[in-house]
């Protein structure tokens, strides 16, 4: 795609998503916008060690929770202003990734998945038990909104609407795309995709695999964090199935879906599984048997998702013409 | 003193249960390297396959966990034949999503057909028996018993048989079997079909001991990967102690320290074995 | 000028089998060294034991008069011993270019708060690889190809490719294997070429190689490998004759000769 036509396709959705809760007022569809919003945000950091370094990790859920838990946490028992939560909670999540990822990180492949899906499972049965930090089953409910920010001529934004609270999420989810943008495009990318390539050329190259692997890992966690901390605050309740396996496993949906290694494809992953469903009304029992059988059917024909296909396309009709241009 | 006896005997119950699931996740992943994720699911079925004959048309307990043996072996097959060989090829890691893409379908497909609801396993052999003070019901000493037969039936038709003996040899040398004639593919569908049956034996077998549910197979599927990767995954021995040791560590643990927290001993101790020796007991070491 | 590499006395065991054993010998700085011997020789094992992919059982590793026995292998490229693989190994998802950029990763400092805020030291640093990974480009002859994706190009081009990245990481000594696998007698020549190049410009080369007609052409010294230890060692004239050697390759009964 030439620069000039995505440049005006990126400006074309960017005006389209700001314009959006002038629009539409039904709170139902507002509601399922916001939410793909933050599963855009989680679907984009888990891409970040699973499409761009190569492993599968399927402990996502654990870290969205562990941000969305400590946010709560400090909001409602330590009466701490959202705004200073938001990064404090996001940088627990980022720290617990640092902690799990120093052991597992030392696996790969199916192990490495096994051994992140178990820690999942551990920070569950932790959250679920632990009722004196976290009120186990019962939950957490009250938890408030973000405060409102006051402005310098007076007045002040609060968080109080619908539509501010999506403008809040979109904000968080430009911030989270360009943040990792830079970061995936930098040498440090680089280092990622290396990694994923092939491990061990990576290393006899230079590049130190452990450490690559850990950074890409935290900084994954850390934007699930932000993800968690942001669902948090929107939906007000927290029980601990919001950090079980089953998150993990939903993220691993969208983002193989929409493709992975790619920016675009998280988002694209999300929307879809998150709003098609919802549209069309399939019943949620329905909605799982298609995700397991479209996961299946586009591992062994499409790995790349729908975006990489899109990708692969534009790249065979490249070497169609540079065959071409050589014959 | 009584209440060591008796977990000790619920541990072994237990390793043998988790042993009896595992045999069939190492022998699929010695032969054909592909850490089959669904195969507590397919274990799922089959519990239900066997609770669908005998409580609708009365089918003597037995004769079910034949046909659900038979049944799943033909799904296990099927299974290999459509998912994991288009993925041969691939890195292993593909064949693992494409068992989480599974896992879902026939976790969703069951809640679907027999509804979210726990039901009871009739069986006949639930009055407990009492020896040396330790209660016992029959149907867990039948689960030690059957586990006991498969583990040396299976350990005969590997090295007794020449189906066995092919079999081993793909694991061995795919290349090598390919050269002498040997149907890789076939091989593939039989190793998967004979895994998938053993689940379904321990199904039918453990059913009647707790409940159904569409639920069931997720934990036994995890608890199946934690002992094989602590025996080593590929080896039948290993399986084995891999499933006694958790067996015995869960029933132990969670008599004595806590019943909250015995899941974490699963768990814990398959971080710990992955982090200092992902081989497991019986795998070789590193480099 | 002095050895740059001192294997004493290497051993690796793979349960009661010697892969390598007790093996010594030096790299003169500046010359080319070939190590060969029949399949199974141990030769690869001899590289991984040196990059430190593998650990041996026993024996030390010294480059430059330092011990790196047992160093990972990305810290024994960073002090300046590169390799390339015997199955050409490339990221074969990446552009010829985005290949050799990654490759001097291992020479530049920036790290995630550059990345993120775009520092000047970012911009230094990945205006460096991008040089380097170009004057590397030329230097192997790939410069029409810098865009294609690793996986396309033709095999004489992926060796080439292979030996870039790993003299894109400024080695002294760099441990080739097999270089000229599976490439025609024409293509063998352009290789050998190059491989002369590598010398002329100060590094240091180790070669595995089985086609005894470039052995003899480009070594300076012949190390020969058998059953894991060292069988002779010296000029390649001198090895040629050796009957020891010709019995290695040919079988008993030839030696004699």
């Amino acid at each position: 795609m030439n620069r000039m036509v995505r440049k005006w396709l990126i400006l074309t959705i960017l005006v389209i998503s700001v314009i959006i809760p002038l629009v539409v007022t039904n709170k139902y569809y507002m509601n399922i916008l916001i939410m793909s919003g933050i599963w855009s945000i989680v679907a984009l950091s888990l891409n970040l060690i699973l499409g761009y370094t190569g492993q599968v990790n399927l402990a996502h859920g654990a870290f969205f929770g562990i941000g969305a838990y400590a946010s709560a946490l400090m909001m409602l028992k330590l009466n701490m202003n959202f705004w200073l939560v938001l990064p404090l909670a996001a940088a627990i999540a980022g720290f617990f990734g640092f902690l799990i990822g120093l052991p597992a990180l030392r696996t790969r492949g199916s192990y490495f998945a096994i051994g992140t899906l178990c820690f999942n499972i551990i920070v569950t049965l932790i959250v679920d038990r632990w009722e004196g930090l976290t009120e186990g089953a019962r939950g957490l409910m009250g938890i408030p909104g973000p405060s409102p920010i006051p402005l310098p001529w007076g007045g002040e934004i609060t968080f109080k609407t619908m539509a501010a609270q999506y403008y809040l999420v979109l904000c968080f989810l430009l911030l989270t795309i360009f943040v990792l943008r830079r970061i995936i495009q930098s040498l440090v990318g680089r280092t990622f995709r290396a990694i994923r390539g092939n491990e061990e050329l990576a290393e006899a190259v230079g590049i130190q695999p452990m450490r690559t692997k850990i950074l890409s890992f935290t900084v994954s966690c850390f934007f699930a964090g932000i993800g968690g901390v942001l669902y948090a605050s929107y939906i007000g309740f927290l029980s601990p199935e919001i950090t079980d396996y089953h998150v993990s496993f939903d993220s691993l949906i969208y983002v193989m879906i929409g493709g992975v290694g790619t920016i675009v494809g998280p988002i694209i992953g999300t929307l879809l599984i998150v709003t098609l469903p919802e549209t069309l009304h399939i019943a949620a029992e329905f909605r799982l048997l298609l995700y397991g059988l479209i996961l299946i059917v586009m591992i062994i024909y499409l790995p790349r998702g729908i975006v990489g296909w899109l990708k692969s396309l534009k790249e065979r009709k490249r070497k169609q013409e540079v065959s071409w241009e050589q014959s | 003193m009584v209440l060591f006896f008796q977990q000790l005997v619920n541990g072994i119950m237990l390793g043998a249960a988790y042993s009896l699931v595992a045999l069939g996740l190492t022998l699929i992943y010695g032969i054909l390297h592909i850490p089959n994720f669904a195969h507590g699911h397919k274990y799922m079925w089959a519990a239900f396959t066997s609770l669908f004959l005998v409580v609708n048309f009365h089918t003597n307990y037995w004769v079910s966990l034949v046909i659900a043996m038979v049944v799943l072996g033909f799904v296990g097959a099927g299974v290999e034949r459509l998912v994991y060989r288009p993925l041969r090829n691939a890195p292993h890691i593909n064949s693992f999503i494409a068992a989480i893409g599974l896992l879902l379908f026939l976790e969703s497909l069951s809640l679907i057909f027999w509804g979210a609801d726990f039901r009871r396993f009739p069986t006949l052999y639930d009055k407990p028996i009492h020896i040396f003070g330790v209660a016992i019901t029959l149907q867990r000493l039948l689960v030690i018993v059957a586990a006991a037969l498969f583990i040396i039936l299976l350990q005969v038709f590997i090295k007794r048989t020449w189906l066995g003996a092919t079999i081993e040899a793909v694991a061995q040398n795919p290349e090598g079997a390919q050269l002498v004639g040997i149907s890789i593919d076939r091989v593939s569908s039989l190793t998967f079909g004979i895994g998938t049956s053993l689940a379904a034996a321990a199904a039918t077998l453990i059913a009647p001991i707790f409940l159904v549910y569409p639920t069931m197979g997720a934990m036994p599927n995890l608890k199946a990967f934690v002992v094989i990767i602590i025996g080593g995954m590929g080896s039948i021995p290993g399986a084995v102690i891999g499933g006694l040791m958790l067996g015995l560590m869960e029933a132990l643990g969670g008599g004595y320290i806590s019943t909250d927290y015995k899941d974490l001993f699963a768990f814990g101790a398959l971080v710990t074995f992955l982090t200092f020796r992902p081989t497991g007991l019986f795998g070789k070491g590193v480099r | 000028m002095g050895a740059i590499l001192t294997i004493q006395g290497l051993t690796r065991f793979f349960g009661g089998l010697a892969a390598v054993m007790d093996l010594s010998f030096q790299v003169q700085s500046g010359e080319i060294l070939s190590l060969i011997g029949p399949n199974g020789a141990g030769k690869t094992t001899v590289f991984n034991l040196i990059t430190g992919t593998l650990l041996p059982t026993q024996g030390k590793v010294l480059f430059q008069d330092h011990e790196i026995t047992g160093l990972r292998p990305y810290k024994t490229t960073a002090l300046g011993v590169a390799r390339t693989f015997q199955t050409t190994s490339l990221f074969y998802d990446e552009t010829v270019i985005d290949n050799l950029i990654v490759s001097y990763r291992c020479r530049t400092r920036m790290g995630l708060w550059d990345a993120l805020f775009q520092t000047g030291r970012s911009r230094e640093d990945e205006r460096r690889c991008r040089q380097k990974a170009e004057e590397t480009l030329e230097f192997i002859g790939l410069m029409e190809r810098a865009s294609e994706l690793a996986r396309n190009i033709p095999q004489e081009s992926q060796k080439r490719l292979a030996l870039g990245l790993a003299l894109v990481t400024e080695p002294k000594l760099l441990l080739l294997d097999e270089p000229v696998g599976g490439l025609t007698e024409e293509e063998n020549i352009g290789m050998m070429a190059l491989i002369q190049k590598v010398r002329a410009s100060g590094i240091t080369v180790l070669l595995i190689e089985h086609k005894m007609k470039i052995v003899m052409n480009i070594s300076d010294r012949i190390v020969v490998l058998n059953y894991g230890q060292k069988i002779a060692e010296g000029l390649p004239q001198e090895v040629g004759r050796n009957s020891a050697v010709i019995e290695a390759y040919l079988g008993a009964g030839y030696g004699e000769n």
